[in-house]
């Protein structure tokens, strides 16, 4: 055994360099869009132009007639070929909302509704068709406010479901009134977020290909759930599940938006099925506007009731949201809004709590699930409380969040909602933050810089990730699997083949899942080849969503492993004459315990097996694979970090500025230190898109007013800070290797840390900002406010930062 | 998103482009660095039935010296201009705009002229050549024209131009002696059109009291917008914070900038008047700081 | 004059000789015509940089020139840079500092920082940032591919001139 096998014979825990990337470094990556069939047709949509309007006609006869065009579908052909879908979840007690087609069928309900599907021999020329196809619309009172949609007299989305109501919930936990009763100060806030959408550069993408023969359906998709695609075409088009397989192959970002069943996916499909052609579908950038799934855009309102020591006693929340037309299908469109509900009390020993959410429909692009659901938008309206607390009992922010953190002997702690936090290191975290982000100092230069006329700002935010979700959605009726499967299979060489069901957007999986396969089977990462993304190959799995796929991943491949050694052991036990407890299998090779010269490779005991199989005993099965499916043993598992953002705010342009970027983020043992600080990195330029940048607009007649890059500000380069990201590793008593998942923290303390950065800048006026994205409009205006009529007036001279 | 079907043609000789813009009347786009022209024609906002592709014209791209001022051919790519040292040394203002117009590979696409022709007012060279009182060549069936910086600017993307001319050449006259500018603008993220743009230019006499200035604004109106309010309140005074403070103050009582999606009229009025007391305070800071070195 | 035209273009050293449509842009021709999928398509607008190319040296949008204005051109795309299996360093230097996660930006990232390096050896990460900011990355966050083109600017540059004293 050489050196270096030792050296890298444990493969977790190391920052290991990504299996993914030559690949794509050399421009070999394939997504769906690279991808070519013979006869292959290409799609293009004629889309609402209006927010809700009946559509009176539809002329098709010009584009049908345009040479290149072989079909078109409007919304009754379509309703005819399929079934229709509802994104309810029956756990939701109450929920309604209206049946979605491919195509809109009667009435047009959002700006970029697809009306018309058009297949042709290019892009260019489905374009052209869809020019020549008139639609005679006509305009119905738009549903644009949530508040405007609850009203009774509120023209109707969906007219038989009565009202826009699409679900009211919530609960009351402890003794909130007595809480609130006993209360040195009650503190009233409401926050407003932004609708946001998610970006992903690689548009929703689809490739579908249709066997009439066979009825069978091959689609290749950019999807994070090829399974969940698998089982939901099945349904909708009426083919038999086994007769389709839905490939992801390399995908280009998702973040949430490639988990839901969208119209035109469903439209491209039937287009390959009546023309009996491949026909691709990938969304422009301005379709993608309209009609990816939109997200946040959340009215919270919180009272809370603190006592004099800081220590919040009781909380209230009513929450409101509108999300489009539907509930999206099939994960709804009512997880952010409950999790904005059960998440706000943070890690935070909060025992009375009181909550209401109400869902409603509206006039606009569907909204559902983005990275860390719900979670920003709890933690920024929770985070902001404790300041608004701290500011006014005199405390400083870090004093008055130690003074209600979960403390580690708390552990397991159960929420007032009824979350049970397993393990954390809630205090620990906080106060590495402070230390690695040297708090102490910021604050020092703050006061210098006050001093000067400038303003600086301190914001931290701690928080809890909900990661690794089980029955979520399974069990309110959606065919999201809550396990995942993996096969690891040994091959001749000595090398191994994983397959596994969890899919990779970007986040580094496949090396990680090597990692730990490498460690398990004591071979190098490089002898591990990890697939995924494709129903035939791989098994059943519930793909990537909800930070799971590290840990259900990891979990089920190290089970896998764990069979597949004892298959291993079985063999080489039989070859060497030893008890199959006493072999070992470390650095390439099969040992007997204490006697290193009875050893044989991986590669000869494959040998046997797969070509000398005739040799072993009867009861000994000559298999070198295993597969394997994990559930963690509790549906959820608990993700713990802090943020700290410093700011610096020009208060005569409106323009934030950072200063230094820290987080402390705990997921547990970290299989590779380095995805985990990239997911870290990545969520936090996001969650700073959220706090800074980032805003959907519609008008008042529902019109989407941000349709491209140059209006929908996603962060760049130039503006982003360098982030310094820390570790802690508080294993989870209840996964295979303790692992948590990590991919949304980022994103999920960043709103708040920006948030309260930016109001503590601005405190010496007393400005309290409570709405994001954050503009400098927003800042002046709140400047001028604090300072008076005459603060347009630029008498200071100094100011020589910025531009 | 692509763009509808449309006629190429590349003319080898302006006339040969008059020629075809004369034929093709309203129907033809003049295609030069196509980076503001081909994003509405790829959303088919823009549907020209012919393209007339002014990138094979010979002897459209230079930058030149003359009469101690600087000519730069229409079609000079940006990028070419803001690496040009006979523009830096003479006219910085020109540089510093350049760096924040776009990115590096829309300036290598971008063309001096197109940005002109284009006059959307929050773009940054329109802002800096009404400040450097540039005069502009038009080539048309009738021969070719001057028109200076401030009749070139019509309205919201709208010049003097006439349907049949090409803008051939821009003229930047000698900066008079003693001469300090700055611009300074506001985006959101670096490259992004300004939410407000600002070029001062100031120029001073021998007993340091301002002979002349340029307040010209981007992003506040429907074209460029000087201020000559503004100017006529430094014209004859010693430069000086509270000085610059009152041409401030006046550039936030002149302008009526209207608001969209990325800011509101007030913000924008604002702004206009901080950065002129920046930019002020940065030009002076420039004329006076090179006399002391 | 027409809607087709014959384009003779060199690409990666490559000549070709390809009958295009007037209104085909450049990302197209390339990805489609030529089968080069490396240079990704992400906004159609100029805005996310994802499908930058070199057209004679120069950083292009692709997707903002017509593949009849490159008749004549010499093209450099993603797939050109790395020979064989051997990166190029910039690619190394992406590679050892995890500056690319979904990948679908950065093709277009690299041949920026192709003509980066090329104009500023040792770029500071200020001027990184700012060089940068016509690319979105949707995933990174950027600090890893600031990293990253620190890193290969020392790998360009040589151990001779960091040696130097």
């Amino acid at each position: 055994m050489t050196e270096r096998a030792v050296a890298i014979s444990k493969a977790v825990g190391q920052p290991v360099r990504r299996v993914e990337d030559p690949r794509i470094l050399a421009g070999q990556g394939r997504y769906v869009d690279d991808i070519k069939l013979p006869r292959m047709l290409y799609a293009a949509f004629v889309r609402s132009p209006h927010a809700h309007a009946r559509i009176e006609r539809i002329d098709v006869s010009r584009a049908i007639n345009l040479p290149g065009v072989v079909t078109v579908l409007v919304g009754e052909d379509t309703a005819k070929l399929c079934t229709p879908w509802r994104g309810i979840l029956t756990d939701y007690v109450g929920m309604k909302t209206g049946s979605a087609y491919p195509l809109a069928v009667g009435k047009v309900r959002y700006v970029g509704d697809p009306v018309v599907a058009i297949a042709a021999v290019d892009r260019y020329v489905a374009e052209d068709a869809c020019d020549l196809v008139h639609v005679e619309y006509e305009p119905l009172p738009p549903v644009v406010d949530p508040e405007v949609a609850l009203r009774p007299d509120a023209p109707l989305i969906n007219d038989e479901l009565g009202d826009n109501v699409i679900l009211r919930a919530g609960f009351d936990k402890g003794d909130v009134d007595a809480a609130f009763a006993r209360a040195a100060r009650v503190y009233r806030q409401r926050f407003v977020v932004g609708r946001q959408t998610c970006v992903a550069l690689e548009p929703r993408s689809l490739l579908a290909s249709y066997e009439a023969p066979s009825r069978s359906l091959t689609v290749w998709m950019s999807t994070q759930v090829p399974h969940m695609m698998q089982a939901i075409f099945a349904r909708i088009l009426g083919l038999e599940e086994q007769k389709i397989q839905v490939i992801a192959p390399d995908v280009g970002g998702s973040f949430g938006l490639k988990i839901h069943c969208y119209s035109d996916d469903v439209a491209a499909c039937l287009l390959s099925i009546v023309s009996g052609r491949p026909v691709k579908w990938v969304a422009d950038r301005v379709e993608s506007f309209a009609t990816d799934i939109h997200c946040r855009d959340h009215t919270i309102d919180v009272d809370a009731a603190v006592a004099k020591d800081g220590t919040v006693l009781g909380l209230r929340s009513r929450v409101v949201t509108g999300v489009g037309p539907y509930s999206c299908y099939p994960r709804s469109s009512v997880v952010e809004g409950n999790q904005v509900i059960r998440l706000l009390t943070g890690p935070y020993r909060i025992k009375n709590y009181q909550a209401d959410l109400t869902v409603v429909a509206q006039n606009k692009t569907q909204m559902s699930q983005y990275r860390a659901v719900g979670h920003p938008m709890a933690t920024m309206a929770m985070e902001s409380m404790l300041d608004v607390a701290a500011r006014d009992l005199g405390l400083d922010p870090a004093e008055i969040r130690r003074r209600n953190l979960v403390a580690r002997h708390e552990f397991p702690y159960t929420t007032a909602f009824g979350y049970v936090y397993e393990s954390g290191s809630y205090l620990e975290s906080l106060d590495l933050l402070l230390a690695k982000g040297e708090y102490a100092g910021w604050r020092q230069r703050q006061g210098h810089a006050r001093s000067d006329g400038r303003l600086i700002g301190i914001g931290l935010s701690c928080f809890i990730e909900l990661t690794a979700p089980g029955s979520f959605y399974g069990s309110g009726g959606a065919p999201v699997s809550a396990q995942e499967g993996a096969t690891v299979r040994l091959e001749p060489t000595g090398k191994v083949t994983a397959l596994i069901g969890v899919t990779t957007q970007g986040q580094g999986a496949h090396t990680a899942f090597a990692q730990v396969i490498a460690d398990q089977l004591g071979v190098t990462v490089k002898d591990v080849n990890v697939m995924s993304g494709d129903t035939r190959l791989v098994p059943y799995g519930g793909g990537t969503s909800g930070s799971r796929g590290a840990v259900l991943g990891a979990g089920a491949s190290i089970l896998a492993c764990r069979q597949l050694k004892k298959q291993i052991a079985r063999v080489a036990a039989h070859l060497m004459e030893a008890a199959a407890e006493d072999i070992e299998i470390a650095g390439g090779k099969v040992a007997v315990r204490g006697m290193p010269d009875r050893a044989l490779s991986l590669a000869e005991v494959a040998w046997v097996v797969f070509y000398k199989s005739d040799k072993l005993p009867r009861d000994i099965e000559p298999s070198l694979e295993a597969t394997a499916h994990y559930t963690p043993e509790r549906s959820l598992t608990w993700t713990n970090g802090a943020h700290m953002a410093v700011v610096e705010v020009d208060p005569e342009t409106g323009l934030v500025k950072f200063l230094s970027y820290v987080t402390v983020e705990d997921c547990g043992p970290m299989i590779n230190p380095a995805l985990v600080r990239e997911q870290v990195r990545g969520g936090v330029v996001q969650g700073i898109g959220s706090a800074l940048y980032e805003h959907i607009r519609y008008d008042e007649h529902g019109q989407l007013l941000t349709r491209t890059l140059m209006d929908y500000l996603v962060p760049s380069s130039a503006e982003m800070p360098d982030i310094e990201v820390y570790h802690l590793e508080t294993p989870s008593p209840h996964t295979v290797g303790g692992f948590k998942g990590v991919g949304e923290a980022g994103t999920t303390g960043a709103p708040a840390a920006v948030l309260n950065a930016v109001n503590d800048a601005l405190s010496p006026l007393g400005v309290q900002l409570n709405a994001t994205p954050i503009t400098p409009d927003m800042i002046l205006d709140a400047v001028r406010a604090a300072r008076g009529p005459d603060a347009g007036t630029p008498a200071r001279t100094g100011g020589h930062h910025g531009p | 998103m692509k763009p509808a079907r449309f006629e190429y043609v590349a003319p080898h000789s302006v006339d040969q482009a008059l020629e075809l813009l004369g034929r093709y009347g309203d129907g033809a786009k003049l295609l030069a660095g196509g980076q503001s022209l081909v994003p509405l024609m790829n959303m088919r906002l823009a549907r020209p039935s012919h393209v007339i592709d002014l990138n094979r014209l010979p002897g459209l791209a230079y930058i030149t010296e003359a009469d101690g001022g600087v000519r730069i051919g229409a079609m000079t790519r940006q990028a070419t201009a803001e690496s040009s040292e006979m523009i830096r040394a003479r006219y910085p203002i020109v540089t510093e705009a350049l760096e924040l117009l776009g990115h590096p590979a829309i300036r290598n696409r971008g063309t001096v002229g197109g940005s002109l022709a284009h006059a959307d007012p929050a773009a940054e060279l329109p802002v800096v050549v009404l400040a450097l009182d540039a005069q502009l060549t038009l080539t048309g069936p009738r021969g070719r024209r001057t028109v200076p910086a401030c009749d070139f600017f019509v309205g919201y993307l709208h010049t003097v131009a006439a349907p049949d001319e090409i803008l051939t050449e821009v003229c930047l006259p000698a900066p008079p002696a003693r001469t300090g500018s700055c611009f300074l603008e506001v985006a959101r993220r670096h490259g992004d059109f300004a939410l407000v743009a600002v070029a001062a230019v100031l120029a001073l006499h021998s007993d340091g009291r301002c002979a002349r200035a340029r307040l010209v604004f981007g992003g506040v109106g429907p074209t460029p917008m000087r201020v000559e309010r503004a100017e006529a309140v430094l014209v004859g005074h010693r430069p000086e914070p509270e000085l610059f403070a009152a041409a401030a103050r006046e550039v936030s009582a002149v302008l009526q900038p209207e608001s969209d999606l990325h800011a509101s009229a007030d913000y924008r009025a604002q702004v206009a008047s901080v950065l002129t007391r920046r930019a002020l305070g940065m030009a002076f800071e420039r004329v006076s700081g090179r006399e002391r070195a | 004059m027409s809607e087709r035209h014959v384009i003779q273009v060199t690409v990666n050293g490559e000549p070709h000789e390809r009958l295009v449509e007037a209104r085909k842009t450049l990302a197209d021709f390339l990805r489609q015509d030529l089968e080069l999928t490396g240079t990704h398509i992400g906004c159609e607008h100029g805005v996310c940089g994802a499908c930058t190319v070199l057209v004679d040296d120069q950083p292009v949008r692709s997707c903002l020139m017509f593949a009849v204005q490159v008749d004549g051109a010499r093209i450099e795309t993603v797939e050109g840079l790395a020979s064989g299996a051997k990166l190029h360093p910039i690619q190394e230097a992406f590679w050892a500092n995890f500056a690319l996660q979904c990948g679908y930006c950065t093709p277009g990232i690299l041949m920026t920082v192709v003509d980066l390096l090329r104009r500023t050896p040792n770029p500071s990460r200020e001027v990184i940032r700012r060089e940068l900011a016509g690319h979105i990355c949707r995933c990174t966050g950027y600090h890893a591919i600031v990293d990253a083109i620190e890193d290969a600017a020392a790998r360009l540059r040589g151990p001779a001139i960091t040696d130097a004293r």
